[in-house]
């Protein structure tokens, strides 16, 4: 208070920010860091870390006790990845993704389109159609395991109806033709479909939901019938939608674990294999880390493949403000 | 006008109804079978034809079940480990997300692109270094801050989230910054400002993030498979997996395991289904 009379004659003493305008922009980042060190600190410990040393673990083979040992550089990623066993685990994975996939769109597809009509019963079968969200991998995988039984089981029993013969769903190795992974990827593919079936109705109906009824009103004035109004309305509309329940499921599909532990344990003969299930066996059956490593990466990059298309349409909403 | 009745629009409501049931009988039946078998006595649970319909409902089976396994305590599991991981995002995500809607500063664009890059890096593709480092950190420190068979490990590398952060900085940015500016005037702190004015407008996406984020880790499987070995902390998923294996003459012991596992869940879906769609149709589509 006294000073107050004498500091008005002096020059003031000039804010550090102002004359050292970096110290502002300094600060600022610390209180934005502030913010994000939680996050951040976690995703460098447990994502940014651990793919750069999966990444590093390749190119050592490793002993029986799972310790990295000897430095073998891209020999171990050429073993691995030309190896006859990574081949066929590749193929399970793309016929996996190939019998779950399109079934699952077709299906939400229709089951979304149908309950979209708004009729009397709509939050009912909403709600049925929700239900399978609640189904864990494990409940749906141990319900399958029920359903599947070759001598019990109620699939048998339906095909046992229609005169058809039974099938040894979780353990018939046989193999008709390269393509076909028999009955086991199959019967896994099966319960999938059933898991994600909710998943998918459920973001199908919300953008059927999101579509203007006056779109649907002047194609009416312009005289279109039901098809064309799919075939040119519906259908173009709800295509973002379709796009990110493709790329979405086919990363559900690619990184699909539990199902697999628990119908097939990745048999019979290799039948359900996947790349996932590969990496488990390798690395905490196997105890071959570096190998199990290379196989991580394989999936790691494929699966960037397709999480990169996602992000191409979702960075159009990201950057808007 | 003339009055009559329009046979095609009948027709058609006929075929979607009838379309509707046949699919809503599809998802269900797995799920009633389940719970016919659960109530069925042993030798008929494995009768072929497979029974659709149990007569004399054996209740005791649910006992059996919860007496083959300890099955509340991995309930129990499931629900704490789920608990913190969803109070955990709560809390990262939403402050995180205010930084990247409500603060200025430097690379900001380079941090938001650096948490959207970790969306890319599948969990299975780092789990042989993460599972490292919890076995590791079991020797540091007496194992206090993250040992393998603790909560700790089957929570710590789930509470930071970039789909959650995302979802709540898409829904902070529909706050007006002006909204920002005048509680500056009031003398309002960034802490302040979050508390009172952003987390009460924000209850319906915190609920959205809430439900996914339980959701989430209720289903994981891989990681609890692999970071538990005591019933003290395996959680539902794995240790139904156990009863399965363990009670495998007994269809009608696990399948009520199954139904006991199943219920938590299909309560919370059917009491969020609205923050649940609503996450659907924000954090995935809403353009």
């Amino acid at each position: 208070m006294g000073s107050s009379g004498t500091s008005a004659a002096l020059p003031g003493p000039v804010p550090l920010t102002r004359r050292y305008p970096w110290l502002g922009e300094l600060a600022r980042f610390g209180g934005g860091m502030v913010f994000l060190a939680p996050s951040l600190i976690l995703f460098a410990a447990f994502v940014f870390y651990p793919l750069a040393k999966s990444f590093y673990l390749g190119f050592f083979v490793s002993d029986p006790f799972g310790h990295g040992q000897e430095y073998v550089g891209f020999d171990q990623y050429r073993e691995v990845l030309t190896s006859e066993d990574f081949r066929k685990s590749l193929l399970v994975t793309v016929l996996f993704v190939l019998y779950t996939v399109p079934a699952g769109l077709v299906l939400g597809l229709v089951f979304a389109l149908m309950a979209n009509q708004r009729l009397r019963g709509f939050l009912f079968y909403r709600t049925v159609f929700s239900s399978t969200i609640a189904a864990s991998v494990a409940v749906a995988a141990v319900m399958w395991l029920m359903l599947l039984n070759p001598s019990a089981g109620f699939v048998n029993w339906v095909l046992g109806q229609f005169d058809l013969p039974r099938v040894n769903w979780l353990t018939d190795p046989q193999f008709r033709a390269s393509w076909d992974s028999g009955p086991a990827l199959m019967a896994v593919s099966l319960t999938t479909i059933w898991l994600n079936i909710g998943f998918t109705t459920l973001i199908l109906l919300a953008a059927l939901q999101n579509i203007p009824l006056e779109m649907y009103e002047s194609a009416r004035v312009d005289g279109a019938g039901p098809f064309a109004m799919l075939r040119f309305v519906t259908l173009p509309m709800i295509s973002p939608a379709i796009l990110f329940v493709i790329v979405v499921s086919t990363i559900i599909a690619l990184q699909s674990f539990g199902q697999i532990h628990i119908l097939t344990r990745g048999g019979p003969l290799d039948a359900t294999n996947v790349i996932v299930y590969s990496i488990y066996t390798d690395a905490f059956i196997n105890f071959e880390y570096g190998a199990a490593a290379v196989r991580a990466v394989a999936l790691f990059l494929i699966v960037l493949a397709f999480t990169l298309v996602q992000l191409r349409f979702l960075e159009r909403r990201v950057f808007y403000r | 006008m003339t009055l009559r009745i329009n046979y095609g629009r009948w027709l058609r409501v006929a075929l979607t109804y009838f379309v509707l049931s046949l699919g809503a009988l599809v998802i269900l039946l797995p799920i009633y079978l389940a719970v016919v078998s659960s109530l069925l006595p042993k030798e008929d649970a494995i009768s072929y034809p497979p029974k659709l319909w149990a007569p004399d409902p054996q209740w005791g089976n649910y006992k059996k079940a919860m007496e083959a396994v300890p099955l509340g305590r991995y309930m129990f599991n499931s629900f704490m480990q789920s608990s913190i991981i969803t109070i955990g995002q709560l809390f990262t995500a939403t402050i995180a997300a205010y930084a990247f809607a409500f603060m200025r500063f430097p690379l900001r664009n380079f941090l938001f692109v650096l948490f959207l890059s970790t969306l890319m890096v599948p969990w299975e593709a780092s789990i042989i270094p993460n599972f490292q480092t919890v076995q590791r950190m079991g020797d540091v420190m007496g194992g206090y801050i993250l040992s393998l068979d603790s909560y700790q490990a089957l929570t710590i590398p789930f509470l930071a989230t970039a789909f959650g952060t995302f979802l709540m900085r898409q829904h902070f940015m529909t706050i007006p910054l002006e909204l920002r500016d005048a509680a500056a005037i009031d003398g309002y702190g960034h802490l302040r400002f979050l508390w009172h004015v952003v987390l009460p407008l924000s209850k319906p996406a915190l609920g959205t993030l809430a439900v996914f984020s339980f959701l989430q880790s209720w289903n994981q499987y891989l990681w609890p498979l692999l970071v538990t070995n005591s019933d003290n902390y395996r959680t539902v998923q794995i240790g139904l997996a156990g009863l399965a294996s363990q009670e495998i003459d007994s269809i009608n012991v696990v399948m009520a395991g199954t139904v006991i596992a199943l219920l938590p869940m299909l309560i919370i879906i059917v009491l969020f289904q609205r923050q649940l769609v609503r996450g659907l149709m924000s954090g995935a589509l809403k353009g």
